[in-house]
Order: C-alpha cells, then sequence, then structure tokens
C-alpha cells in the first residue's frame, strides 16, 4: 500500500461540508414564488376562469412544472456548479428518465386504450386512463 | 366477547386464518417450528445472543452488513427453491390427475416462488456484495451512511419476514409474482393474499432504495485520492450504473404498488375494470420498474465475471473504457424496452416494432461485454480457480439465454411464445445463468478476503458441476415445450406425451438441489478446515483491485492508511511498483459506533404491515406513530462515532507485517 498521502478522509470530511446553504433573501424569494404558484391554480378553479376545463388542467400542469424549478433554484439550492456539477448531471438524467417514462406510457396507452377498448374512446374522450 | 369487538381487536384475522387443515402446510410449519424453537435453544445455550446483538445485528460495518445480506439471501434461497421443488414435482405428477397440490396451494408456490427469489435471494446477494466490496474496492472505510446501510438492511429482512409469516398465517398472492391487476384487485383477490406482498414489497422496497442512494453516495463521495472515475474498478462501475437505476426504478415500484394499496384499501380506481379504472395501466407501469429491474440484478454480475475473468486470466481487463460505456448504454436502454414484455396486449405494430428493435439493440453492449471477457481470456494465463469456472460457464449459459431473449423481442415470434414455457426457460437462463453463477462467482472469490480462508475446491467443484449440468437438464425441456406451446403456470395437464419432459425437468432440479447441498456443504467443510485452507497474505488469488491490499478478514477501518491510486487496478500497480506497506505512523480512526435503531425500525415495520394486512387498526396506528416517533428520537442520539484507538490500530497492523514476514518465508 502506498504510504505517500496520509490524508484523511471518509467521517472527518463530511464536517466540512461546502455544499451552498442559501441566503434569507433566497429562501424569501422563493416562498414567494411558490405561494403565489400555489394560489394561481387554486384561484384558476375556484373562480372558475375558463369553462374549458382542459385549459386549466393545462395551466395548472405549466405552474407546477414551473414550481419543480423554484424549489430547486432556491430551496435545493441546485446550480451548475454545485457538487462538482453531479447534480446537474443528475437533474439531467432524471429528466430524461422522466421525458421517456411519461412519454413513454402516454404514447403506449393511447394506443392500448385505442386498440383495445375503442368503445371507451368514444364514449370518454380520453379513455380510462 | 361480541363479533365488533373481536374485530376490532383482531381485525380479519380468525382462527381460520391459520392453514391447519392443509396437511403440507401444517407438516412445513411444524419443520420450521421446530428448527426455530432448536436455533434459539443453540444460541441460548451457548450464549450467543449478546455477541449476534453487538457484533451483529446492531453493527454498521459495511462487511457485517453486506455478509448479513448474503445470509438473508443464502437462506430465503431455500425458501424459493423448495417452492420450485414443489412445482416441479407437481407438474410432473398431476398427468390426468390432481396432482399433489389444490389449485388454491399451487398459485400461492409459483407466486411467493417469484417474488422470493426475485427480491428476497437475488436482491439481497446483489446489494451484499455490492455492500461488501464496494467500499473497500474506493479504498473507504465505511459507506456514506453507516446507519442508513444497517437500517436498510433490517428493512429487507423484515420484507422477507412479513413474507414468510403468510405461509403460517393466512396465505400469500395467487397472482403470479407481479400481481397484475385487475386480478390484484379486491373484486378477485379479497383475501389477505396480495396485501402480504404489497406490503413486504413496500418495506423490502425502503430498503433497497435508501441502499441503492447509500452506495450511490459513497462511490461518488468517498474514492481514495487519485481514483476519478475512470480508474475505478469495474466492480464498482457495475455497482454506481446499478444504484442509478435502483434509484430512478423503484419509485416506480413504490408508486404502483401504493396506487394498488389504495384500490384495496379505500376504494380508489386506477386498476380496477370499472369507475374508469385501467387495469392495463398497471401492467405498464409495473413493468417501468420491472425492466430496469433485471438489469439491476444482472449488471453487479457483470461487474464480479469483469473482476473474476482480469484476476484469473492475470491480465489486465480487455476494453475497460468500451466496458464503462457499454454500462452506461444499458443503463438508458434499460428504460426503453419495457413494453416488450407485454406485445400481446394489444398496443399495436408500430409501437411493438419501436421496443422490439430497442430490444435487439440492447444486446449490442451486452455482446460486446462478452467479446471483452473473452478476449481478456484470450492469451492469459488462466486459472481454473472456482470464480473462473463459475465465470466460463456463466458465458457459454448466458450466451444461449441472451439469444432467447432477442428472439422473444421479435413481436410477430412473441405472440408465439408470450407467457409459455418458453418465455419461463428464458428468463430462468438469464438470471440462474447469468444473475446467481455471477453471485456464486463472486461468494467464491470474495470469500477468503470476508474470512480469511479460502472455499473448499473439492466440494466447490461439485457443486458447479451440479448446478451447470441441473440448470441444464431442468431448462431445455421447458424451452422444448414451450415451444410446443404448453404455458406458464399450469397444474394440471391433459396430453400425456408432454409428461416425459415434466419428468425430465424434474430431475433437472433434484440435480439443481444436489448442487444447493453441495454448496452448503462446501461452506461447512470450508469452516472447519479453515486452517488448512487459511490466507494470510490477504491476497490470495493475485488480486489487481485494493480490497486485496488489506488484511483478510479487513480490520473495522478496513485501511490504516487511506491508499493513494495512481493507476487502473491500483493494488497490482502498486504491487509492481514494489510500494512498502506502512508499518508506523498510525492515528487513531474515527469510525461510526453501532445502534439498535435499525433492527427497531424495521421490527416496528414488520408490526405496521402485518396490521394493515389484517385489518388491525388500532396496532397498525400505534407502530406507525412508532416508527416516526422512534426515528425522530434517534435524532437526538449525538453519541454516534468513537475513535478506535491507536494502540489498537498499531496491535492490529503489527499483527498483519509479522504475518506477511511469515508467509513470505
Amino acid at each position: 500500500m502506498s504510504a505517500s498521502g496520509h490524508q484523511t478522509q471518509g467521517h472527518e470530511a463530511q464536517h466540512g461540508d461546502d455544499a451552498p446553504h442559501g441566503s434569507r433573501r433566497g429562501y424569501v424569494i422563493g416562498f414567494l414564488l411558490s405561494a403565489v404558484l400555489t394560489a394561481i391554480p387554486f384561484a384558476l378553479v375556484m373562480g372558475g376562469a375558463f369553462t374549458d376545463t382542459r385549459i386549466t388542467a393545462g395551466l395548472i400542469t405549466v405552474a407546477a412544472a414551473i414550481q419543480i424549478v423554484v424549489h430547486m433554484i432556491y430551496f435545493l439550492h441546485m446550480n451548475t456548479k454545485s457538487e462538482a456539477g453531479w447534480t446537474v448531471m443528475a437533474l439531467i438524467f432524471t429528466a430524461i428518465i422522466v421525458v421517456i417514462v411519461i412519454a413513454g406510457s402516454l404514447w403506449v396507452m393511447y394506443n392500448m386504450n385505442a386498440n383495445m377498448m375503442p368503445h371507451m374512446m368514444t364514449e370518454t374522450g380520453s379513455g380510462g386512463m | 366477547m361480541s363479533d365488533t369487538l373481536l374485530k376490532t381487536i383482531f381485525g380479519r384475522l380468525t382462527l381460520e386464518s391459520f392453514p391447519i387443515h392443509e396437511p403440507i402446510i401444517l407438516g412445513t410449519f411444524i419443520v420450521v417450528a421446530l428448527g426455530g424453537v432448536a436455533l434459539v435453544a443453540a444460541l441460548s445455550w451457548f450464549k450467543l445472543w449478546r455477541y449476534l446483538w453487538t457484533e451483529w445485528f446492531t453493527s454498521v460495518d459495511h462487511k457485517k452488513i453486506g455478509i448479513m445480506y448474503m445470509i438473508l439471501g443464502t437462506i430465503m434461497l431455500l425458501r424459493g427453491f423448495s417452492d420450485a421443488i414443489m412445482m416441479r414435482l407437481q407438474q410432473a405428477m398431476a398427468f390426468n390427475n390432481d396432482g399433489y397440490l389444490n389449485a388454491h396451494h399451487y398459485d400461492q408456490v409459483f407466486t411467493a416462488h417469484g417474488v422470493i427469489m426475485i427480491f428476497f435471494v437475488a436482491m439481497p446477494f446483489v446489494t451484499g456484495l455490492m455492500n461488501y466490496v464496494v467500499p473497500l474496492q474506493i479504498g473507504a472505510r465505511d459507506v456514506s451512511f453507516p446507519f442508513l446501510n444497517n437500517f436498510s438492511f433490517w428493512m429487507t429482512a423484515s420484507g422477507a419476514v412479513t413474507v414468510m409469516a403468510s405461509l403460517f398465517v393466512g396465505e400469500f398472492a395467487r397472482t403470479g409474482w407481479l400481481a397484475m391487476a385487475p386480478l390484484s384487485g379486491l373484486d378477485y383477490s379479497p383475501d389477505v393474499g396480495v396485501d402480504y406482498y404489497i406490503w413486504a414489497l413496500q418495506i423490502a422496497g425502503v430498503g433497497t432504495l435508501l441502499s441503492g442512494v447509500n452506495l450511490l453516495c459513497t462511490i461518488i463521495k468517498m474514492r481514495a485520492p487519485g481514483m476519478g472515475l475512470f480508474q475505478m474498478p469495474v466492480f464498482t462501475w457495475a455497482s454506481l450504473v446499478t444504484n442509478v437505476l435502483i434509484i430512478a426504478a423503484f419509485p416506480v415500484l413504490t408508486a404502483v404498488l401504493a396506487m394498488l394499496s389504495l384500490d384495496r384499501y379505500v376504494g380508489t380506481n386506477f386498476f380496477t375494470n370499472t369507475g374508469g379504472g385501467n387495469p392495463m395501466m398497471y401492467v405498464n407501469m409495473i413493468w417501468i420498474w420491472g425492466h430496469p429491474e433485471v438489469y439491476i440484478l444482472i449488471l453487479p454480475a457483470f461487474g464480479v465475471f469483469s473482476e473474476v475473468v482480469s484476476t484469473f486470466s492475470s491480465k489486465r481487463l480487455f476494453g475497460y473504457t468500451s466496458m464503462i460505456y457499454a454500462l452506461i448504454v444499458i443503463c438508458i436502454l434499460a428504460y426503453l424496452v419495457w413494453l416488450h414484455h407485454f406485445f400481446t396486449m394489444g398496443s399495436g405494430a408500430s409501437v411493438n416494432s419501436f421496443f422490439g428493435i430497442t430490444t435487439m439493440i440492447i444486446s449490442i453492449p451486452t455482446g460486446a461485454k462478452i467479446f471483452n471477457w473473452l478476449f481478456t481470456m484470450y492469451r492469459g494465463r488462466i486459472r481454473f480457480e472456482l470464480p473462473m469456472m463459475w465465470a466460463i460457464a456463466f458465458m457459454l449459459t448466458f450466451v444461449i439465454g441472451g439469444m432467447t431473449g432477442v428472439l422473444l423481442a421479435v413481436p410477430p415470434a412473441d405472440f408465439q411464445l408470450h407467457n409459455s414455457l418458453f418465455l419461463v426457460a428464458h428468463f430462468h437462463n438469464v438470471i440462474i445463468g447469468g444473475v446467481l453463477f455471477g453471485m456464486f462467482a463472486g461468494i467464491n472469490y470474495w470469500w477468503p478476503k470476508a474470512f480469511g480462508f479460502k472455499l473448499d475446491k473439492r466440494w466447490g467443484t461439485i457443486s458447479f458441476w451440479c448446478w451447470v449440468v441441473g440448470f441444464w437438464v431442468a431448462f431445455t425441456p421447458l424451452y422444448v415445450l414451450g415451444l410446443m406451446g404448453v404455458t406458464r403456470r399450469l397444474r394440471t395437464f391433459d396430453d400425456p406425451s408432454l409428461q416425459i419432459w415434466f419428468i425430465i425437468a424434474g430431475i433437472g432440479a433434484a440435480i439443481i438441489a444436489a448442487g444447493i447441498g453441495a454448496m452448503l456443504m462446501q461452506f461447512y467443510v470450508s469452516i472447519r478446515d479453515r486452517e488448512r485452507l487459511r490466507d494470510t497474505t490477504g491476497d490470495p488469488w493475485g488480486g489487481r483491485t485494493l480490497e486485496w491490499a488489506t488484511s483478510s478478514p479487513p480490520p473495522a477501518y478496513n485501511f490504516a492508511f487511506t491508499p493513494v491510486v495512481h493507476d487502473l487496478d491500483a493494488w497490482y500497480d502498486m504491487k509492481s511498483r514494489k510500494a512498502s506497506r506502512p508499518t508506523e505512523g498510525f492515528r487513531a480512526i474515527h469510525m461510526p459506533k453501532n445502534t439498535a435503531t435499525g433492527i427497531v425500525l424495521a421490527g416496528l415495520s414488520t408490526v405496521f404491515s402485518l396490521s394493515m394486512i389484517w385489518y388491525i387498526w388500532w396496532l397498525a396506528a400505534i407502530s406507525f406513530a412508532g416508527v416516526i416517533g422512534y426515528a425522530i428520537f434517534h435524532t437526538f442520539n449525538y453519541d454516534r462515532d468513537f475513535d478506535i484507538p491507536v494502540d489498537d490500530v498499531r496491535r492490529f497492523e503489527d499483527a498483519r507485517t509479522k504475518a506477511l514476514a511469515a508467509a513470505e518465508v
């Protein structure tokens, strides 16, 4: 075994945590943005802003997606430099998998419903999903 | 007492829930109970409880946890294999008669066999090997979160206990190992079986997921200085990719089982036939987890073979970089093929073609790995030790399994072979020939590291030949029967011309049973003759990676000094540079302290899952509150670490210096 390095590692090293912890300002901005992004969907549904529910659902989805980004930036302190780029790498991987799973499922289930439950497709419009 | 009071106290647990009318189960219960009593008595007689509790059950040492995983896997292998023998016997007998198992029992047997073999044999083996080997290979002293590691193990064990409980209290699922909806819904499975299934997998799933997070973090954050990603041993790389797959895939299983539980417990309609539910979505989602799961099992085995082939060919692994890229490509492609498990469900030609093609593509990186192993062996000085024998048997067996897999990936062929015994033969071919052979290679390879003595070669060879021959005798008939159109999970048959194939398959299972027996005998003989098989060098095989740099078994702290890595195959590099082992300048070593929290939390979780299964709501509430409360209580435990005194380190290292000097003479 090489004796050239007498590094201590592992549990001692963990105490020197250099991950960013964010500022009060960051948390306040994050909180306000999340509150607004939560309020918008409630307002849309309770106020009945759109008669077409698909528009409402779409807007809620958009608000949810933005909410995810807000959380990642202001609460999880993710940026391109944190953890030597590992968090961004993990994010990209997650995004790929989530897109595969959601897009794939929609595609697969649409075809399943079209082929196997055609009467349901015409009755309810969206099938049994 | 009134009925309502009894129901409040015991939920749906009644005296009829105990299957005393089933002679087979009753007999098993008596044997298990007697064995259990004998074990408890022996442990008490030899006063081993305290030792087990302080040295093992509460240990946060990754090495001990790894060994406990392997023991759990071995015990569950015996249970899962008894199910296999029962099925083979039933199918060999039941021609124009009822055999010896009724439908109610037989359906539980094949479900339990699949669930146990995947979740409680293969997964503990894989996790156990990764737990033991990865920190040693990267020169770390433990995993990133040692307590979490202990907790993960006990959650897995808790799931296993839940499955075993179903044998004697109530019943197990009768749905097949994936509990497909709507059969697993309340309308068609009103009994406790599916609830046992759900809670066993949910509890064990917590353990699997957390251990995945733990190992991934360990590999990324705790590598020895100088070990870049592309200096990592291939087994560590395989573990890295495996744990990424675990973290991305297991939440899907958790989610789909949670939705199934909502359907069963609170009357939602995610996967029912009525009320807008869609059972096809269950199939879709469970395979989004299920296919990556296959790679979660096989990739660590690939890692083992890479280490073994390289070590026993006395050569650097051929195509290291291509091995790594193959792993990464498999990691992504594993998420693009799930539909090939249900080509016949009716998604149509375009969808089927897409998933058929992605499935065929995934055989390219896998094939590249096979060629790399072959080229590593080419012109190497091959030593036919047991791990190498398993590796070669793997290559021959797995290639056949891979080819039948590609055959099944062709949608029109799959329409013929779907749900047939051909499929059963195919996945046993890759899981036994790939995963199990890999785990056996790993056990034979790293046993001397874990215990300080090699495994007996004679019994190992007997076990090897029994397994390999037994496998082919057992599963070739199933390929033939599958091509003739026999579907899986059948209990009785009409056509007497088929019987001979099932009898041959039964003989194969008996040969495998001999292989398991020989393996247990191998363990016993090796422990008995440990002085004869002793290895004092810590490097019995001429290894190439860091785990062989330390003593066998390694001290609790693994390495007195953190090794510094300059090259791939760090230990081989040190040996060839004649780097000397440091013999002075030791320091006290900071280590995590043992804790009983893991076993307490897992015990409470077992109570919770059993009370949910039996609708004993008051107990479920109390035990759930207990889990949360105890977890919070544990966060106030600040007494988590200690220092191994420098004297202890020096004593151990000096003893090793002497042992090494004696070994050289």
